[in-house]
């Protein structure tokens, strides 16, 4: 079997509207994860247990369930209960709150690492709860943690093909088309790692450069 | 809108303004404040010495709600602190409670502890604005008003990692006095800054003692600077006051054996 350069042409428009739904996943899912992390990570800090507990529950057991699993727990399952959502929206889901267990720790090392006299500080100002969250605990907590956020989200860009499996058509789902059609298969698969590794690689680098600069 | 609320301390008539009831603090199994009793009247500069250990920071971080008490009340202005009469029955406060009598308490730390992602403007106006509803305008002329009273009337606009220690302390104290509180607390506001940024932030402290009715309560190393602003100095010993008076004579003839030497050790 030998690389054939047409084939590889053919392919390319479909990879480019692969890569844009690739794309439109992870940036869908790291929102998610992003804000679903914070809310963990806010409520580990709840003054109340009934509050901390049940979420810690909830965030071991997912983190520690694979993500394929849940993907088809809410693609074939939640449609039993009449709660339909398209095979998008699905996997958006599944991976944003996958990875929002991860982030939530992210943001609990950043928010550990603020020091307890601003804390302090706040309570002596008499800063409502809600206030020292905002204006002083998170703007200082995620300015840390940014790179390593960074990080999942290149995590999510690698396990979106999953997403493949209930029916996406990413980059993956494409070139599984691809070789269906036309029993080529080389080029497409190539060209969907290669498609993979030029916007991870650099992204790697760039947290890497930010992680140095914020002094890490 | 309002017009300048300028929220008057209460006459300065002597009324007891802080009062320990039979407080007790324990951190594990030491007992760092043993059935404490003792009182600040309004208006009083009062420091607390003694050892390093005695419990003088504990009594300020319980005033500032940072910790809780075991054991015994405190009473700020004639409301609890950390308690709720409800029905004639003491009750542990709710958030609400301690907020609202809390409010009336500022501190300045040993470690400054300003808010290194805002400006030295916002770190003043920050609390103003959000916890006394004032406007940011009025809140802001406010803070200009405090920064040049701390002689920082220049640094604004400039994030708290460009000042130095001295000038942060200053900045803290400003963001304190912008609360309107009736009792500062200040702990060891001093002992992390170089010897040569001490006596700056002193004069401010000195100013702000004989020119306002604030009370204060001050834990210091210092001991010419607690001669020079103390109406009266405790000495404490193992969680207890086991001398007070005024500063003269404290400091020129104290009574009790261990005010001697711990004073002998620190003159």
């Amino acid at each position: 079997m030998s690389w054939n350069w047409d084939v590889a042409k053919d392919f390319l428009p479909e990879l480019g509207k692969g890569l844009l739904i690739t794309l439109e996943a992870t940036a869908l899912g790291s929102v998610l994860a992003f804000a679903l992390g914070l809310v963990w990570a806010m409520a580990f800090r709840s003054p109340t247990r009934f509050v901390r507990w049940p979420v810690a529950a909830v965030v071991e057991f997912i983190r520690n369930t694979p993500l394929l699993v849940q993907l088809f727990f809410f693609y074939y399952v939640l449609p039993t209960w009449d709660i339909k959502f398209s095979a998008l929206t699905t996997g958006v889901i599944a991976l944003g709150l996958h990875y929002s267990t991860y982030t939530a720790e992210v943001y609990r090392a950043g928010i550990d690492g603020v020091p307890k006299g601003q804390w302090e500080a706040a309570t002596a100002l008499s800063l409502s709860r809600g206030r020292t969250w905002i204006a002083v605990i998170l703007p200082q907590a995620i300015r840390r943690v940014v790179p390593a956020l960074g990080n999942y989200v290149i995590a999510m860009l690698k396990d979106s093909p999953m997403l493949a499996l209930i029916g996406v058509v990413d980059m993956l789902q494409k070139a599984r088309a691809e070789g269906a059609s036309s029993f080529q298969y080389i080029e497409p698969y190539t060209m969907v790692g290669i498609a993979f590794i030029v916007i991870a690689y650099p992204a790697s680098l760039l947290m890497r450069a930010l992680e140095r600069r914020l002094g890490h | 809108m309002a017009t300048e609320t300028d929220h008057t301390n209460p006459a300065v008539d002597g009324s007891e303004l802080i009062r320990f009831d039979q407080v007790t603090k324990r951190f594990g199994s030491n007992t760092v404040l043993d059935n404490l009793d003792f009182s600040v009247s309004s208006g009083k500069h009062v420091t607390l010495i003694g050892p390093s250990g005695s419990g003088k920071t504990t009594i300020l971080r319980l005033l500032m709600t940072l910790i809780k008490p075991d054991e015994g009340t405190i009473k700020v202005d004639g409301d609890y602190l950390t308690h709720e009469d409800r029905a004639g029955k003491l009750v542990p406060a709710g958030e609400k409670h301690t907020r609202e009598v809390r409010k009336k308490i500022g501190m300045v730390f040993q470690q400054f502890n300003l808010f290194p992602n805002m400006r030295v403007l916002r770190n003043i106006t920050e609390a103003p604005v959000n916890v006394l509803g004032l406007s940011k305008d009025e809140a802001e002329t406010r803070a200009r008003e405090l920064l040049d009273l701390v002689g920082l009337g220049d640094k604004c606009d400039a994030y708290p990692t460009q000042l130095s220690g001295g000038q942060q302390q200053r900045v803290a104290i400003a963001r304190a006095l912008a609360m309107r509180p009736q009792v500062m607390l200040l702990d060891e506001v001093t002992s992390a800054l170089d010897p040569e940024l001490v006596a700056g932030v002193l004069d401010v402290l000195r100013d702000i003692a004989h020119t306002t009715d604030i009370t204060m309560l001050c834990v210091t190393h210092e001991m010419n600077f607690a001669r020079d602003i103390s109406d009266d100095v405790l000495m404490f010993d193992s969680g207890r006051v086991i001398e007070s008076g005024p500063p003269e004579k404290i400091f020129t003839e104290p009574e009790h054996e261990r005010t001697r030497e711990f004073l002998s050790a620190v003159l």
